[in-house]
């Protein structure tokens, strides 16, 4: 009898902890672009299906970057999801700061995820993040305008054909600008940018030996080709531009050229946002006549667990909810194929509803081009196309990306910018105990 | 007068409360000192559990050795300076005209005030967006208008900009104290001078400005107390970018983008001592006019 009574019990109590543990909340930091925000509108969704219930903190890239570093290295586990980058998740995973995603189910189908991203987010070959959309970067332009000036793309163009194309739309008193490019501060703003425009061009940020490297002429030839070329086409005050200020000159058509996210392809080619959805064309990054690397970058926003919550199961649910072929179909259930997160997944690129849309192909292409491993032509001692994948590097990159706007805005010389550059990076590396 | 006993009592009675003031203050700035002197990056794994490596004065002399230490310093004493002169100056004339009969004082009293309400990050995103872009801002409308180049405000004159959209949101407060100073002023007094033909200028700086002078100290003690800390504005416009990153913003870059714990620390104890140093430098040049 007593066993008896002491099992029912028991038996009560398993299943009172079952139930609670399956009714989570859980808080999730993310970033507020528009896939992000489109996600959150289906949560119900994921409350339906599993009964957890979801918290948003939704910030700016930057104070998401700062408010997630700073929950992870000091423990204070405010959130049971991050949304992080390419950058974060290999240096996060390789200090044991994150949860590794190797026990995913089988009908997630972690083989589908494209094979650029899963390296980029696995640190030894272990997944640390799964990715809710991968990009790259590639030339967005108006066909109207290009037609009109008398040229035709060309599918992998060079920087050169690009600044002839830019000059001949630049139509000033029409405000039409031949070429919008970010020149805003901030390493995953214009530092991204000038970065892969110096890949390009055959530049570095370090040697072999963690030395900096702009004080060599492939960084003086980069930097003065893009201040030359915006001067020229560019929008005034191209200095404090960044992806959206750039997407806005864009949809309003005040751009011939934009060479940015491959997201952003679907926000041009709304008809709802953009006055010039129907005239635009896209072509793969440029690369400057005989350096054979091009200016395309690789990224993934993606999903991740911090080692110290306590709802680890509930966010693994959520994950295998939010980056799924399920949610890829529901999004395009409700809102279109145009709008599903793109890059993330091969399956994606072999479906047939999407082959259709006009950037898919294009932005596929793109993210294939880019090699994180091999990102310059001289071999470097790094991986990260855009940026460089060593703690100090969010500090380093916005504080030399400073230095650059600086020059873009015409408050100093290129020569005084990569003068500068090259002391504060070095100084940051003999810091950091690499030189 | 107060008894040995009544006094003793209100020791006791403000005890937790002292203790308490004291440790809000002294536990943040023994841990910030604690952290100057060790190396902390927690982003290569240095954590308090395993122990913090002593580095004696290194972070110091590193933080003044960056090439952005003097640059910093110099950013952060311009905005300071540029905002307390706008707003002493403007704010001295808004108050003379505030404090004349008009119809609707209420309502455009209320009008002055209203900046003071409004969130620095608000302001400073309304500033750069609606008035300061140079493609879409209000400010390039006007400049295209009568046919000139729009300014790249924030670039290519980013300090004075900050000022300006500092001083906007600075200058209500100035003119509230002021405005009550000129409201205390004995008319009687004007009134003769004016009778005695002095002319506005003289009565203005005979007259005037000596009354306002405690209100001016005032204000300038205050405004210098909360602009040496100015973030928000820097943040939201510029990121630090063009010259504009002051000792506080460099703080801010070394401890969270660099994730340098250790070197950010040092930074704050040498923002601690050129605060002390400007309040002392404030309490006995410009505070004598609070004892006279």
């Amino acid at each position: 009898m007593y066993s008896k009574t002491s099992f029912v019990t028991a038996t009560a109590a398993a299943l009172l902890m079952t139930g609670s543990a399956l009714a989570e909340t859980l808080t999730i930091a993310t970033v507020n672009n528009g896939d992000m925000i489109r996600m959150q509108g289906l949560t119900d969704d994921f409350t339906k299906k599993t009964g957890h219930e979801v918290e948003w903190v939704t910030l700016e890239e930057n104070v998401l970057r700062q408010r997630v570093t700073t929950d992870i290295t000091t423990k204070g586990g405010a959130f049971d999801l991050m949304t992080i980058g390419m950058y974060e998740t290999p240096i996060w995973g390789k200090n044991g700061w994150l949860v590794p995603l190797d026990d995913l189910s089988a009908e997630y189908n972690v083989d589908d995820l494209l094979p650029a991203m899963r390296a980029g987010l696995s640190h030894d070959g272990t997944l640390y993040a799964a990715p809710f959309y991968g990009e790259s970067s590639m030339i967005m332009y108006r066909t109207d305008l290009m037609e009109k000036a008398g040229l035709e793309m060309p599918d992998a163009p060079t920087w050169q054909f690009i600044r002839k194309a830019a000059a001949a739309m630049t139509d000033r008193d029409n405000d039409i600008n031949g070429i919008c490019l970010r020149g805003k501060a901030g390493w995953g703003e214009g530092g991204a940018f000038i970065t892969v425009t110096g890949n390009s061009f055959g530049a570095r940020w370090f040697d072999e030996n963690w030395n900096a490297q702009f004080d060599q002429p492939e960084w003086a030839e980069a930097l003065n080709f893009f201040v030359d070329m915006m001067n020229e086409s560019g929008p005034s005050g191209y200095a404090t531009n960044g992806f959206n200020e750039n997407l806005s000159l864009f949809q309003q058509g005040r751009c011939g050229m934009w060479i940015d996210a491959t997201v952003a392809a679907s926000f041009v080619t709304n008809p709802n946002d953009s006055t010039v959805a129907d005239k635009v064309g896209f072509a793969l990054a440029p690369n400057s006549e005989g350096v054979d690397k091009k200016s395309n970058w690789l990224w993934a926003w993606a999903l991740a667990i911090p080692a110290g919550t306590q709802k680890a199961d509930a966010a693994k649910e959520f994950i295998e909810w939010a980056t799924s072929n399920g949610y890829i179909e529901l999004v395009a259930e409700k809102e279109g194929w145009a709008n599903v997160p793109p890059g993330a997944r091969t399956s994606l690129y072999e479906n047939p509803n999407y082959k259709d849309i006009p950037f898919a192909k294009m932005t596929l292409d793109s993210i294939l081009a880019a090699d994180p491993n091999n990102p310059t032509v001289k071999p470097v001692p790094y991986v990260g196309i855009q940026f460089v994948a060593i703690p100090e590097f969010a500090g380093i990159g916005t504080e030399v990306s400073q230095e650059f706007s600086a020059a873009y805005a015409g408050q100093q010389s290129v020569e005084e910018a990569l003068a500068k550059a090259q002391a504060l990076t070095n100084d940051a590396m003999e810091a950091a105990g690499y030189r | 007068m107060a008894t040995q006993h009544s006094r003793s009592a209100a020791r006791i009675m403000m005890a937790p409360a002292v203790i308490l003031l004291l440790g809000w203050m002294l536990v943040p700035l023994t841990m910030t000192l604690f952290f100057s002197f060790k190396k902390y990056l927690p982003l290569r794994g240095d954590s308090m559990a395993n122990g913090l490596e002593w580095v004696g004065f290194a972070n110091y002399v590193r933080f003044v050795g960056s090439s952005s230490f003097w640059p910093s310093i110099q950013a952060t004493l311009i905005i300071v300076g540029g905002v307390l002169i706008v707003t002493v100056v403007l704010g001295v004339l808004l108050a003379m005209l505030l404090d004349q009969p008009m119809w609707g004082q209420g309502v455009v009293r209320i009008l002055v005030i209203a900046p003071f309400f409004v969130m620095p990050t608000v302001s400073a995103l309304v500033w750069k967006n609606m008035f300061m872009d140079p493609n879409n801002g209000l400010l390039s409308y006007l400049w295209k208008a009568v046919g000139a180049t729009p300014v790249e405000w924030l670039s290519q004159a980013a300090l004075p900009s900050l000022i300006m959209i500092v001083s906007w949101q600075w200058l209500p407060f100035a003119t509230l104290i002021l405005l009550t100073a000129i409201q205390s002023l004995d008319s009687e007094q004007l009134e003769a001078a004016e009778m005695d033909g002095a002319p506005l200028l003289s009565r203005f700086w005979y007259i005037i400005l000596p009354h306002l002078s405690r209100a001016i100290t005032i204000v300038i003690l205050i405004q210098t107390i909360f602009l040496l800390s100015i973030f928000a504005e820097i943040f939201v416009t510029t990121g630090g970018a063009f010259g504009t990153k002051t000792l506080t913003y460099l703080i801010f870059q070394r401890v969270l983008e660099s994730q340098n714990v250790g070197l950010g620390s040092a930074g704050g104890i040498y923002a601690i001592i050129l605060a002390n140093i400007v309040a002392i430098f404030l309490m006995r040049i410009v505070g004598k006019n609070l004892d006279a």
